[in-house]
């Protein structure tokens, strides 16, 4: 295995672009780390990005939004000041992920680029409306989140091309984002379920809608039809229902270890539902 | 005249809840754990393990590894003793495996090599060609007439004919009529449980680092509930003497019974032994789960009659322990657990042991007892409700008393199951509200408790402070409770005595730390041979004093004249009499060797809440009360700590913790975030109430409390659960899902 510490992303592309064998980049490391480990993947090339300049910097965008450097970790985001204000459920399911320690290594991007269909971070990042930045031989350019995931441990950058920074659209008025998923225990695992909600709102009635479910497809998936069934009404038992329905339709689960097919469709429902009452409240003005 | 210190009351020392003498060398990182050890020249080892659930193995083939830069050694099953007999033969086929692989995980080789990388790297060179056989996990299916046969010739005498040959073991016991007494019953009750394998789950896996010359003698350091029992199988399986084996007892981070036994001490020894050089051996946390002992799985049929006052008027049960690919899983300790609270007129009882293509067994905290509450204590829990019975009313009029008969024979002595249900009933907690998706549940739980053999030496200083070298490795806080009890006797403060576990060379033989055993047996011994050392004491001071020995008595760390007729001499304090004690006789000390036969049954009692989300099945444990008898608590803190462990380990069994296999009869969750032990978040306070029963075989009366305090929380919680969703939960773990099915059975 031959490791690399670049300076830059220019740098860190090349080497990618021209490495043989399988090629991982290390960030905080709490899954190629583990995965090397426990003999999953065994990378040929380990190219670390934490000493790029400005990866883990946490800034506003011109327009209002945020921009999350590569290296940005779980905890970074927890104890930003604005962050959480803004996107509460996407710092809320990026904190979900692990322990005390991991939250200190962990990123949200590695979270999106591990492809894990269970990621908590990334159902909250596609409601969101996030976008990943990256740069390859092609040059830089941006892909929407929900486009990332090809399928579990599979991502549709190209070979070469290496992720710079998330960026969060801005928050506006009026909305609220919120993410919950299901574990049999408390905290310390993997999801069976997960589910994320953004809405905006005007008084009392849903103005725009966003939900992704996780850990129930092979890639997170994007419920666009949310949209039909929220906006333009407030958030009432119908709505809820509609949702319910509209999330159970959404699953393509599999049996496993973790959880049955019925299992997670069914409890898909129960988080929309809890979800999307969350995220309205802080969209009417609830504190997070 | 021996002395003899024997008290239930007025204690100086014992009860009081000083700082463990361990504990800042754990808080501080101080501690040598088993994976601590360095020699000069060490190795460091990797096992090959089988990825298949039961394989024959045609060949192995180290070739490759062995023309790997840095690798010392390769052993196989070739490289151990032949002939062993019995239970070291099974240990040792399970250690490293003979001409079949028994169980995915099941050790075929091993590789020493200068670093852990390249041992890592060279096990993978090593190739196995295997032919698989048919293989079976379930213990149930295992029974059938149809399932592969695990090894011929592995049932004992206990086996009636026409069982499957997986069945190895059986017990049966019982008294009076069954049939008759479910005639006379006004509602019976018979329902099936099951239970998951469950795994100790200590935070340490275990590490040795073993050196072994050509002139046969060794050195072992191991984490190890019984460093002596380890002596005695390593040197067994090494072929060589017992005596040249020197075994170290390293600080252990957890045990639960699954450290009572081997699973890579003699692989690193006779690694050491071609090699020549030190080899270290840590088991990966996958190791641990796939290779090292979980306790049984259990499929449970117990049949209960009763009277609608609440007369029990008999019992039947039957247990199938599932113990992995060797005899061993306790079915006689579950079947005699199993109804052992309960004074009864009608009961049997029947045990089997089967074997499956699972890891062997070892033995978990109160082996087999909390499976068998569990499905006894759930049927009277269905009784009660049926019949609109207070379960504390039912079970205290049923209740195990002194000189009640127990279930599988002998007549009760003191006995505190009454005591346990009367403080658990007068708990605020037994009448605190329950919440719309709570539900209530009790249960009782008794452990038999062991003595075992035992040495304990105490040494005397000159400056008057004391050392007591004890043999049973310190799993609970044992070493606190042996300074108090040594204090107590001696008459010095508790924090003028060290305890040290002593290796195999330095002491005599000592059982296992097992079977809730070690406050008892060695708390025994360190009070017998402090008493000796008190004797002593007191004839150096008669001879100071020039009066007969008889004629002083020992008080609070003084000698003193008995009477007007001894004489008038001022009382001497120990550090006089031990300032000088080369010259007055030679050094003063103490031991103790025996079997203590009277370690004293332990009851308990539990009350669990638990909340139940009506949407998804998740359950949560929001109220837990332990009430146990401890006999006399010498340290409570350690005590109500083993009360707390036992109830958490309890509702992580009860819960979620499972051995997931495959079709392929692979383990599926060999690791944390997929075997899932409570966190701390998943956990409620846990209250706990000492009940103080004396024990009358102990000078202080103490009872063993380590196991006991996991044998009534998989049926409480049950009992819980099952009120808050109204239907009766018949299997553990009760995983969401399956919570949530239960709900929708009623629904529809």
């Amino acid at each position: 295995m031959q490791y690399f510490k670049p300076a830059t992303f220019e740098e860190a592309s090349a080497l990618a672009a021209g490495a043989e064998g399988i090629t991982r980049f290390l960030a905080g490391g709490t899954d190629v780390l583990v995965q090397l480990r426990s003999d999953l993947v065994t990378p040929d090339v380990l190219i670390d990005i934490k000493a790029i300049p400005g990866t883990h910097d946490i800034t506003r965008t011109e327009d209002g939004g945020w921009r999350l450097g590569v290296a940005v970790t779980g905890a970074e985001m927890s104890e930003h000041p604005d962050l959480g204000r803004d996107w509460p459920g996407v710092v809320e399911a990026m904190d979900l992920i692990g322990s005390t320690q991991v939250q200190g290594r962990a990123t949200p991007i590695g979270n999106l680029c591990n492809a894990s269909p269970a990621a908590d971070s990334v159902p909250a990042m596609i409601a969101a409306g996030a976008v990943l930045s990256v740069v390859g031989p092609d040059g830089a350019r941006d892909i929407p989140v929900e486009e990332v995931p090809a399928g579990p441990g599979k991502t549709t950058l190209k070979k070469g091309e290496i992720a710079t920074a998330l960026t969060l659209p801005p928050r506006g008025a009026q909305g609220g984002d919120a993410y919950l998923r299901f574990i049999p225990r408390t905290e310390m695992d993997i999801a069976v379920v997960g589910c994320a909600i953004n809405l905006t709102v005007e008084g009392e009635v849903i103005t725009s809608a966003r939900m992704a479910l996780g850990a129930v497809a092979p890639t997170a998936v994007v419920v666009h039809a949310a949209a039909d069934a929220l906006v333009g009404r407030t958030l009432d038992d119908a709505a809820l229902k509609a949702l319910t329905d509209l999330a159970e339709a959404s699953c393509n689960p599999i049996d496993d270890k973790r959880g049955t097919v019925k299992f997670r469709t069914h409890t898909a429902g129960v988080l929309a539902r809890r979800v999307a009452q969350i995220a309205y409240d802080r969209a009417k003005g609830a504190k997070a | 005249m021996a002395l003899d210190s024997s008290k239930t009351t007025d204690f100086k020392y014992v009860g009081t809840r000083p700082d463990r003498p361990d504990g800042l060398d754990k808080v501080t990182g101080r501690a040598k754990f088993g994976a601590d050890a360095t020699a000069p020249g060490m190795l460091f080892a990797a096992i090959k393990r089988s990825p298949h659930a039961h394989a024959k193995i045609l060949k192995i083939d180290a070739s490759k590894a062995l023309a790997m830069d840095g690798v010392k050694a390769v052993v196989t099953r070739a490289d151990f003793a032949e002939g062993l007999t019995g239970e070291t033969w099974n240990v040792l086929e399970n250690v490293m495996a003979g001409e079949t692989a028994l169980y995915d995980g099941h050790a075929v080789a091993a590789v020493a090599a200068t670093s852990a990388l390249i041992a890592r790297d060279a096990m993978k060179a090593i190739e196995v060609e295997y032919e698989l056989l048919p293989h079976v996990t379930d213990v149930d299916k295992a029974m059938a007439a149809d399932a592969p046969v695990i090894r011929a010739g592995a049932a004992d005498a206990s086996v009636p004919e026409g069982l499957h040959p997986n069945v190895v073991r059986y017990y049966e016991s019982g008294h009076g009529d069954v049939e008759a007494g479910f005639a006379e019953a006004d509602l019976v009750i018979e329902d099936h449980f099951t239970t998951e394998a469950t795994h100790q789950g200590y935070i340490e896996p275990h590490a040795c680092l073993g050196t072994l010359g050509a002139d046969g003698k060794g050195e072992l350091w191991c984490c190890t509930q019984g460093h002596w029992n380890v002596q005695k199988l390593c040197a067994a399986m090494l072929g060589i003497e017992t005596s040249q084996l020197r075994v170290t007892a390293s600080e252990i981070g957890g045990g639960f019974g699954g450290k009572t036994t081997i699973f890579i001490e003699p692989v690193a020894l006779a690694l050491s032994r071609k090699a020549n050089r030190p080899v270290k051996l840590v088991m990966t946390r996958a190791e641990v789960f796939r290779a090292s002992g979980p306790t049984s799985s259990t499929s449970m049929d117990v049949k209960i009659g009763m009277k609608s006052d609440g007369t029990i008027t008999a019992a039947q049960g039957t247990f199938r322990l599932q113990g992995g690919a060797f005899p061993g899983g306790p079915c006689e300790m579950t079947a005699m657990c199993a109804f052992a609270p309960y004074n009864l007129t009608n009961v049997h009882q029947v045990g089997y042991d089967v074997m499956t293509n699972r890891p062997k067994q070892a033995a978990y905290r109160a082996p087999g007892s909390p499976m068998a509450a569990f499905a006894v204590e759930s049927v009277i829990d269905e009784l009660c409700n049926q019949l609109g019975l207070d379960p504390f009313e039912v079970r205290l009029k049923n209740a195990s008393r002194e000189g009640t008969r127990a279930s599988f024979g002998p007549k009760w002595p003191r006995i505190g199951l009454v005591e346990t249900l009367e403080a658990a009933r007068a708990h605020p907690h037994y009448t605190a509200p329950l919440k719309e998706g709570q539900g209530r549940g009790i249960s009782c739980g008794f452990w038999f408790n062991h003595g075992g053999e035992t040495s304990v030496s105490l040494a005397m200083s000159e400056d008057g402070s004391a050392q007591i070298m004890v043999g049973t490795p310190d799993i609970g806080g044992s070493r606190a409770s042996m300074a108090l009890m040594a204090a107590e006797v001696l008459g010095i403060p508790y924090e003028n005595i060290r305890c040290t576990i002593a290796d195999t060379s330095s002491l005599g033989y000592n059982e296992i730390s097992h079977g809730s055993r070690v406050t008892y047996a060695s708390g025994l011994a360190t009070i017998k041979a402090a008493e000796a050392a008190v004797e002593e004491l007191c004839r150096r001071a008669a001879a100071k004093w020039d009066i007969p020995e008889e004629a002083v008595y020992w008080e609070d760390g003084y000698a003193k004249p008995s009477g007007p007729n001894a004489g008038d001499h001022a009382p001497l304090h120990i550090t006089e009499l031990t300032a000088d004690m080369g010259a007055t006789g030679g050094p003063i000390n103490g031991h103790f060797e025996a079997t203590p036969e009277g370690a004293g049954v332990s009851f308990a009692t539990h009350i669990v809440d638990a909340e139940v989300d009506p949407e998804t099945g998740a359950t949560k444990v929001v109220r837990y009360t332990v009430v146990q008898d401890a006999g006399k608590a010498i340290h409570p803190t350690y005590v109500e700590g083993q009360f707390q462990g036992g109830a958490a380990q309890g509702i992580g069994w009860a819960l979620n913790e499972e051995y997931i296999y495959g079709e392929d009869g692979r383990l599926q969750n060999a690791g944390f975030l997929d075997y899932r032990i409570p966190v701390a978040s998943d956990l409620p306070f846990i209250d706990t109430v000492i009940v103080e029963v004396p024990n009358p075989g102990h000078p202080f009366g103490v009872r063993g409390v380590g196991e006991t305090s996991i044998c009534p929380p998989l049926a409480a919680i049950a009992n819980a659960v099952s009120n808050a969703v109204g239907v009766r939960m018949r299997q553990l773990p009760m995983r969401p899902s399956r919570v949530l099915e239960a709900l929708e059975s009623k629904d529809g």
